[in-house]
């Protein structure tokens, strides 16, 4: 009688190279938590609010909503160094804003059109800035802020100032050509930046299988010999324990390194994106069984946070929003003159 | 017959060189293949390669031989199986004396003339100009517009320390054009940084550092190419300052050649001065001669704003005089009286400047004389300084190395309709490259290109002496 071969435990494939251990979940304080939380509602109930505004005819233009994507701007920019790490990102950038500590009143004026606004109400939605909090846009091209964020990497190293440059771009953006341009040279030069690959799965329309030949996105920088790391984003947690172990890879000096996480959004590409590319259910499944703030909810429930407590919290952000939401409707729209305004910055 | 080895022409636009070493002597015999010489041309040194087999007779032009004129015959050879000249017999060669006189370039009816020589002849023409910026008194050095760029670059990497150069082959190569001579070996590979051929990617590199606080300087191997990084240019680099209300500098320049080459064909030799000169946001230069190429390239560095800084591979080579000053700097966005005149203005840019030069120079000699106004910036323009001198001479002509449409020249004729409509007594004419792709045949390109005789005959339209 032939023996039933015994189990072999297959070891794990041996790199040929360093690679970037696999990353825990961050170990949150009650506080850190409940941190989380609060910033994570407070972009949801922003946006829902700029939905509305859009919806009555105050915000004009392309309107990018972040909702469904919270946990991975929260998550990841927790573990930034405000004071030295640089942040930059596309066209869909205000919960990237909310989550560098920036004003929502500036952002929300901004979005309105108003004189008030973080870039004097001639940016948009698209394109806001504050250098002074390190956050270097809001880009309107696709892909444009990989290189641009490579350039604040080059900067960081230039001026040995331990800064890292984080750059966000979506599943669409990472079919950009100038993106490998840039992981090249990144790599070349060993440049502090954490590519981060926020993959809600549609590129505008057209999901991230009709559109990509490898879908599995942490793995583009292989041919650069950049590592990459696949993360669920929507789990705060895991967001943050990802950006503890980018940052310890790139503080190093070990050079680039990619998140890929894995996320969704709930509403369409921009305001006037009917999403007829997905159906309901699927998008309903999602905020059922894997809504970022309902899974932060249930850990704070679990460190014995209660109801009451979160209520409290919600009035609070609500009342953030509404205020930014009066400022940006109540707040003049720039002053006429303002038209000729910084479009150089000396006089010839 | 002996085969006749004459001094080759190493780049498209090389004239003359130095034989600089002989590496075989008469009665060698050689091989296709074999490098016979050594040849330096004002970018690089270059060996000269053997085509034909057989024995070399007669070495004619001695080894450190300066300005040795393509075409020139240096040397003889004798085919296998051949007689040797003249049924002499091949001396050694010590016994033959250099023959000095032989230096004139022998005619080669087979060497194409162009248009861009003759682009690159008119910079050679010794016009007396006129610098008001440049101080009564001031002694001068003989510079070539390469070393003018090369020389502002590096005084102001030594003043400031954000300031670094980046681009294909700007370190270890000394620069596909030799702008970047010396900078690697003074500034270290910290500051001077050789890029792989991506141009998007290493154009928005240098956007993102100067969005960070850095100085960088941006060469593209030419500005055909920067069309790959027009975005970052444009959308990147000069839209952020106004999109952040003012917040985001981007303190860049973006230099290069720009413009035809020789013979480099429609790819190659693109005038974009116009495209970005259409952009709010950036500043646009295209200096003529070597002092305004180094002041403005100094101020360029500079600014607080983004500059697109187009040079021109013709004009790499030419000399001119630079003051000799330690810190020469010339104002951005005012144009320069090249040669004053009262009964026309010829307004140009860049190489145009030249051929301005050279009409002018003709006109006199039928006696109109021809105020010659170099913009030096396209944007901003120097809208003040054509209109001070259409009040003058009350008659314009727009000379421009480039298409018509759309052009600066257009630009400048929409300026004058709108602003010195009542100072105008004849349409303003431009005088352009014809609107085709550019040929490559030798006598295509020279149709195809603007010359001073187009110009003589323009300025002879609008004066009524046609």
């Amino acid at each position: 009688m032939a023996k039933a071969p015994a189990a072999v435990k297959a070891l794990p494939p041996v790199p040929n190279r360093e690679r970037p251990d696999e990353p825990k979940a961050y170990e949150a304080s009650k506080e850190e938590l409940l941190e989380f939380y609060k910033q994570m509602l407070l972009i949801r109930r922003f946006e829902e609010k700029a939905g509305q505004l859009y919806g009555l005819g105050l915000i004009g233009g392309f309107c990018h909503l972040y909702i469904g994507q919270e946990a991975v701007a929260v998550g990841l920019q927790s573990g930034l160094d405000g004071d030295k790490d640089s942040v930059i990102t596309g066209y869909r950038d205000h919960g990237h804003m909310l989550a560098y500590g920036i004003d929502p009143k500036v952002i929300m004026a901004e979005l309105t059109g108003r004189g008030a606004g973080i870039s004097r109400g001639k940016g948009g939605s698209m394109h806001m800035f504050s250098t002074e909090k390190k956050f270097y846009g809001g880009h309107g091209i696709v892909g444009a802020q990989v290189s641009l964020g490579t350039g604040l990497a080059f900067a960081h190293k230039y001026n040995e100032d331990g800064g890292v440059a984080m750059a966000y771009f979506g599943d669409g953006a990472s079919n950009q050509g100038q993106v490998y341009e840039s992981f090249n040279m990144a790599e070349l030069w060993k440049l502090p930046i954490i590519y981060v690959i926020e993959n809600n799965e549609y590129a505008m329309g057209t999901s991230v299988n009709r559109s990509s030949a490898e879908d599995q996105l942490f793995r583009r920088g292989e041919s650069f010999r950049i590592p990459g790391i696949q993360v669920d984003g929507m789990d705060v947690l895991a967001c943050r324990g990802a950006a503890e172990e980018a940052l310890a890879w790139v503080r190093a000096g070990k050079g680039p390194i990619i998140l890929e996480m894995k996320t969704y959004r709930y509403r369409g590409h921009s305001m006037s994106d009917p999403a007829k590319y997905r159906s309901r259910d699927e998008v309903q499944a999602v905020r059922d069984k894997s809504d970022p703030i309902d899974h932060v909810k249930k850990l704070l429930d679990a460190q014995g946070v209660t109801e009451a407590e979160l209520k409290t919290v919600d009035q609070e952000i609500r009342k953030i929003v509404n205020e930014a939401a009066d400022f940006a409707e109540q707040a003049p729209e720039p002053e006429a003159a303002e038209l000729y305004t910084d479009i150089l910055v000396e006089t010839y | 017959m002996p085969i006749e080895i004459k001094m080759p022409a190493l780049s498209p636009t090389m004239e003359e060189g130095t034989l600089a070493k002989w590496l075989v002597k008469e009665g060698d015999v050689v091989k296709s293949g074999d490098i016979m010489a050594e040849i330096e041309t004002d970018k690089a040194t270059m060996e000269f390669e053997a085509v034909d087999e057989g024995t070399i007779g007669k070495i004619l032009v001695a080894e450190g031989t300066d300005n040795v004129k393509v075409g020139t015959v240096i040397a003889t050879l004798t085919a296998e199986g051949e007689e040797p000249d003249a049924g002499g017999e091949a001396k050694p060669a010590a016994a033959a004396p250099a023959p000095e006189q032989k230096l004139e370039a022998t005619p080669a009816p087979k060497q194409a003339e162009t248009g861009t020589q003759q682009l690159a002849d008119a910079a050679k023409h010794k016009a007396e100009v006129s610098d008001p910026a440049i101080p009564e008194g001031t002694e001068m050095v003989t510079l070539t517009l390469r070393e003018a760029l090369r020389d502002a670059m590096a005084e102001e990497m030594r003043a400031d320390k954000r300031i670094f150069v980046m681009g294909e082959e700007v370190a270890q190569y000394q620069g596909a054009y030799k702008v970047t001579q010396g900078l690697l070996e003074e500034f270290g590979d910290k500051r001077v940084i050789d890029t792989p051929i991506t141009e998007y990617g290493f154009a928005g590199i240098g956007t993102g550092a100067a969005m960070g606080g850095l100085r960088p300087i941006v060469e593209f191997m030419t500005f055909n190419f920067a069309m790959q990084a027009i975005d970052h240019i444009v959308n990147s680099a000069a839209k952020t300052n106004y999109m952040s209300g003012g917040q985001m500098r981007c303190p860049i320049v973006f230099r290069g050649p720009n413009a035809a080459a020789s013979r480099v064909g429609a790819q190659h030799s693109q005038n974009y001065a116009p495209w970005y000169a259409s952009v709010p946001g950036l500043i646009v230069i295209a200096p003529y001669d070597a002092a305004d190429a180094k002041g403005l390239l100094k101020a360029a560095i500079r600014t607080e704003d983004p500059v697109v800084f187009l040079e021109n591979e013709l004009l790499y080579g030419r000399t001119f005089e630079v003051p000799k000053l330690d810190d020469y700097v010339l104002p951005i966005g005012k144009a320069r009286i090249m040669r004053e005149g009262k009964d026309v203005t010829i307004v140009s840019y860049s190489i145009g400047v030249g051929l301005a030069l050279e009409a002018a120079e003709k006109l006199a000699a039928e006696g109109i004389d021809a105020e010659v106004l170099d913009l030096r910036t396209l944007r901003p323009l120097d809208t003040e300084s054509v209109l001070k001198s259409l009040k003058k001479t009350n008659r314009l002509v727009v000379a421009e190395e480039g298409w018509p449409t759309c052009s600066i020249a257009s630009e400048i004729q929409a300026l004058c309709m709108e602003q010195g409509f009542d100072d105008l007594d004849a349409p303003v004419l431009r005088v352009t490259n014809e609107d085709v792709p550019m040929p490559y045949a030798a006598n295509l390109e020279k149709l195809m290109l603007v010359n001073a005789d187009k110009i003589v005959a323009a300025v002879k339209q609008v004066t009524y002496r046609g």
